[in-house]
């Protein structure tokens, strides 16, 4: 599943995993921010993000889970108290 | 997951969480830089720069079955998250043919819908299964 990440000195990247679609954009054009609410029924968007897992830094893709059950929990911040 | 980077959830995790739960957190604690999955879950609260406290829970399919966003101050309750996994799971076990009713956990009676049960769900269940 998660594979191990080595631990430099740069942040790591991350973030939405895009559907793969050819399509062109005009330079004009400004991306819009995608925000919108997510629903039950549809498919939960695909992400990587680096991490931390008992004793390494790990790099994990959400669908790399497919076949298992997910919970997918966001908090606050770390050291935060609840 | 939170926008912390994974060394501050190392540090998290080695001087304070290891200290509640023994070995420390066992699951990968996820760092979403910026918000960008944040966002893209509906959760990210733009003006703090901070996740909500969003849970979701997502089947073998990937497919979203539930969620529930809390604001920072309030926490979650465990054992609430893990009986709806309980009952998604039962729901996709049965293929459909069960569902759980409200206060349906483990052990307890499941419905099965269908044009027998329609206007019979007050033989089936009782009010006061909803609270216990």
């Amino acid at each position: 599943m998660a594979e191990e990440a080595s631990a430099g000195c740069t942040r790591p990247g991350g973030g939405p995993v895009a559907e793969e679609t050819a399509v062109e954009e005009a330079p004009t054009i400004t991306r819009k921010e995608e925000t919108a609410m997510i629903r039950v029924g549809q498919k939960a968007p695909d992400f990587t993000a680096s991490g931390y897992q008992q004793g390494k830094f790990v790099n994990v893709r959400l669908y790399e889970y497919l076949g298992k059950w997910v919970l997918l929990c966001f908090y606050p911040g770390d050291f935060t108290f609840v | 997951m939170s926008v912390d980077s994974m060394f501050v959830h190392k540090m998290w995790d080695d001087d304070e969480l290891s200290k509640m739960v023994k070995g420390g957190v066992p699951f990968a604690m996820l760092s979403d830089a910026g918000g960008k999955i944040g966002k893209l879950y509906g959760i990210f609260d733009e003006a703090a720069g901070i996740e909500t406290r969003g849970r979701f829970i997502i089947d073998p399919d990937g497919v979203i079955q539930g969620f529930e966003v809390l604001s920072p101050p309030v926490g979650r309750n465990v054992n609430e998250t893990i009986r709806q996994v309980q009952a998604f799971q039962l729901v996709r076990a049965t293929g459909g043919a069960e569902a759980t009713p409200s206060g349906w956990r483990p052990g307890k009676k499941t419905l099965k819908p269908g044009i027998n049960l329609v206007g019979k769900v007050w033989q089936e269940w009782k009010t006061e299964e909803a609270f216990d």
